[in-house]
């Protein structure tokens, strides 16, 4: 059985809620059946209004969004038969747990025997067994967040939406209900669009992350692709951490470019640098720089630490690179780690292939 | 055995319950005093006048205190015939009293509401009593005029006997204690306060849900809309709040009569002919109306402070479950506005219930109200003792209606913002 490459395909979508501003810019996005795409940006970078857009809630301005093949723009959200997760939760205060996940069986006219089989089988898979009785408020954060996973997967929807459903809890719940979604995720193979303004929870949890800036995807790709290889400076700025030089291409060939920053060259490679005489803005992760580098680095330069910040199983350092104050090391906490005191003179080494010379910012 | 536990002790060695009792005396004081102002206020203006309107209802003490000795020697008189010697004699030293003290008209005005026709009688009693002679008093007062020899005024005297009496609960519902002591309707002719007490309770009830049926739309829109557009829509609502409740009222009587502006423009666009002009003022419509118009505010912000509360996801999360937008609402946001619904009735019922002004000016004879009854009785008649009675009944009313609601809905699911 072949997968539907383009199960959801937004085309051409523009949004604008006034009139003068577009939150949406000419969106382009195929979404595989039973993938796990995640949303990813800052607030106000329209990955919100895409997910309403889906779920019926907001009308595209212009342009058509699929669903199996179907337009689904002039259908109303109560029949797109989409499951949806919402931020504040938004379980129905005046139900059980039970009369909750009974809403969309009883719209729906299933029987009632056959409705209570696929509720427990719901609040199982999110170990809530024995909670069906409960209100919603009588439960922790937590398990509120479960039963509206459950509630929106009970009924079988081939899509399921969630807006940030994991924002207002706790860092150490926030965590294990990432796994535990991913894990609902990959036993059911329903297809899950996910927006989150949070990089570590979409690069654990997604197949693929569409990264949100300005109403436009920056970048589509798998999360490894997308902290390894981000295509520009927004995205290597917005995942993860990430040393910057700003400069000018003074030299470009055989895979390499020579940068020109204030105090020294340095050779990158160039991703969306064409030509000399460019400027641009090098990125290198902090672990792709080593300190006390083998000669086989292309890149050895001497810096001064300026910060040393204890973090348990690393340790990070703050040195002054080339005119950059603000070049961060991490340092993993190993017996070897001989000279890194504040104001020492160390060297330190990367690979250009690591160090991408992406658009100026 | 729990009377063994030890008792816990401060680091000083003071007993925990009365070191804590101590810490806590101060700010207990300091509580009260910031409360009793408003408790003075409430037991002045609230708790007082209602108990004194209790007493008066019931209070009969001053036929009782007029006539001593008249009462005293009618203890031993049946009822049945005219009562003996004694009783007239008694009666005549009583009434001589009240004349020196210039208090017989008063008497006269009681005894005129348990019985019509003693108000002339007493005159005439006064004026005669100055040449009775000494003995046989009966022959005298009964020559005075031909009621003075009738048994049923002799047994109207003794029913104002008893210093209490719950006389005038029983005129409020059109029922009156006969002669023998059995309670009966007055006559089906003489029936007002139950047809005002029913007409009451019907206007009450339908000016509810008038507000009801206006208020949740505009209540729903205030809650949904831009701020920008709420205000402005708050505003309209609240303005007439502002405006004086007679002109209010006035400015109804201007658009509703018969030469109104409502009726000229029903005659204008053809619905009605220009010799056949609706009646809407001074019957139950011109009540409806008004009164619906005024006490509209008092529905919309309790439902809007509820509906302000209700999260636009939960319609959404309804409306992506499956439900039809009609479904959504009604087993979503319905129930959830029902502390609003109860809130916002239950005070428009009760102001309704009450309403003075409003149907005293636009409801004319068939639109009046009990509390227009009471008016007329405090002002007119001054039997401020039937007033106090109605008064009281009305109050029962609506604490019955409180705990009807109460066993229905429950108390705890009002909200009021």
């Amino acid at each position: 059985m072949s997968v539907n490459k383009e199960f959801v395909k937004f085309d051409k979508v523009d949004k604008s809620y006034d009139g003068k501003v577009l939150v949406v810019k000419d969106l382009q996005l195929d979404i595989a059946e039973g993938e796990f795409i995640t949303m990813l940006g800052p607030s106000g970078s329209g990955k919100t209004t895409c997910l309403m857009m889906l779920a019926g809630f907001e009308t595209p301005t212009n342009g058509e969004i699929y669903l199996d093949g179907n337009a689904i723009s002039s259908i109303p959200p109560h029949k797109r038969g989409i499951g949806m997760v919402f931020q504040n939760y938004a379980l129905f205060p005046h139900m059980t747990v039970y009369e909750n996940l009974a809403f969309p069986l009883r719209v729906r006219k299933i029987p009632k025997d056959e409705a209570d089989k696929k509720i427990d089988k719901a609040l199982s898979m999110v170990s809530l067994q024995g909670f069906a009785q409960r209100m919603p408020g009588q439960l922790s954060g937590g398990q509120q967040q479960r039963v509206a996973v459950a509630r929106s997967l009970v009924f079988d929807p081939q899509l399921v939406l969630m807006d940030e459903p994991l924002g207002a809890l706790d860092k150490n719940l926030r965590e294990s209900m990432q796994y535990e979604i991913k894990h609902i995720h990959e036993s059911i193979g329903v297809t899950v669009v996910y927006v989150t303004h949070d990089q570590s929870e979409a690069l654990t949890m997604s197949n693929r992350i569409a990264v949100f800036n300005d109403g436009k995807v920056q970048q589509l790709s798998s999360p490894d692709e997308l902290y390894e290889k981000p295509v520009n400076s927004f995205v290597a700025e917005f995942i993860g951490e990430n040393n910057t030089f700003a400069g000018e291409v003074s030299d470009i060939s055989g895979g390499k470019c020579k940068v020109k920053l204030a105090s020294a060259d340095i050779l990158a490679n160039p991703i969306s640098v064409k030509g000399k005489g460019e400027r641009t803005t090098v990125s290198l992760r902090p672990e792709r720089a080593l300190i006390n580098p083998s000669d086989k680095m292309d890149n050895i330069h001497k810096g001064k630490i300026e910060e040393v910040i204890y973090h348990g199983d690393h340790t990070r350092v703050r040195i002054n690179l080339l005119g950059n104050s603000e070049f961060i090391l991490k340092v993993p906490n190993s017996s070897s780690n001989l000279d890194i005191k504040l104001g020492n003179e160390i060297k330190i080494g990367w690979n250009s292939e690591d160090a991408r010379a992406l658009d100026p910012k | 055995m729990s009377s063994e536990t030890k008792q816990i002790l401060t680091t000083d060695g003071i007993p925990l319950e009365v070191s804590l009792k101590k810490a806590e005396k101060k700010n207990k004081i300091k509580a009260f005093l910031l409360v009793a102002p408003l408790l003075l206020f409430i037991i002045i203006t609230y708790v007082f006048p209602i108990g004194d309107m209790l007493m008066r209802s019931v209070d009969d003490k001053m036929v009782t205190e007029m006539l001593p000795k008249t009462f005293k020697s009618m203890e031993k008189w049946d009822g049945q015939d005219l009562p003996p010697e004694e009783v007239f004699e008694a009666f005549y030293f009583d009434f001589q009293k009240l004349i020196e003290e210039e208090r017989e008209g008063k008497l006269s005005t009681q005894l005129n509401y348990t019985k019509n026709g003693f108000k002339s009688i007493i005159k005439k009693l006064r004026r005669k009593s100055k040449s009775f002679e000494e003995g046989n008093y009966k022959e005298q007062i009964m020559s005075v005029h031909r009621r003075w020899a009738d048994v049923e005024y002799w047994r109207a005297i003794k029913r104002r006997a008893p210093a209490y009496t719950y006389q005038k609960y029983l005129k409020g519902i059109d029922m009156y204690e006969n002669e023998k002591g059995e309670i009966i309707n007055v006559p089906e002719d003489r029936r007002v306060h139950r047809i005002l007490w029913m007409r009451t309770l019907e206007i009450a009830f339908f000016v509810t849900v008038f507000c009801f049926l206006m208020a949740y739309p505009i209540a729903h829109l205030l809650a949904t809309l831009p701020m920008k557009y709420s205000n402005l829509l708050m505003i309209c609502v609240l303005l007439p709040f502002w405006t004086s409740l007679l002109v209010r009222t006035a400015s109804w009587m201007i658009l509703l009569q018969q030469q109104g502006i409502v009726n000229d423009f029903f005659v204008m666009i053809g619905l009605v002919s220009d010799d056949n002009r609706l009646e809407m003022m001074f019957n139950k419509t011109g009540s409806y109306v008004a009164m619906t118009q005024i006490l509209l505010p008092f529905m919309v912000l309790p439902l809007y402070s509820v509906m302000k509360t209700i999260s636009p996801s939960l319609m959404r999360a309804g409306k992506s479950l499956g439900g039809t937008p009609f479904v959504a609402f009604w087993k979503v946001y319905f129930p959830l506005t029902i502390p609003g619904i109860g809130a916002g009735c239950l005070l428009v019922f009760i102001l309704a219930i009450g309403y003075y002004i409003t149907p005293a000016l636009v409801g004319g004879a068939s639109g009046t109200l009990i509390s227009n009854q009471i008016a007329f009785h405090m002002k007119s008649t001054l039997d401020w003792s039937f007033a106090s009675a109605m008064g009281l009944m009305l109050l029962s009313g609506v604490l019955v209606i409180y705990w009807l609601y109460n066993k229905l809905v429950g108390i705890d699911n009002i909200k009021l913002g």
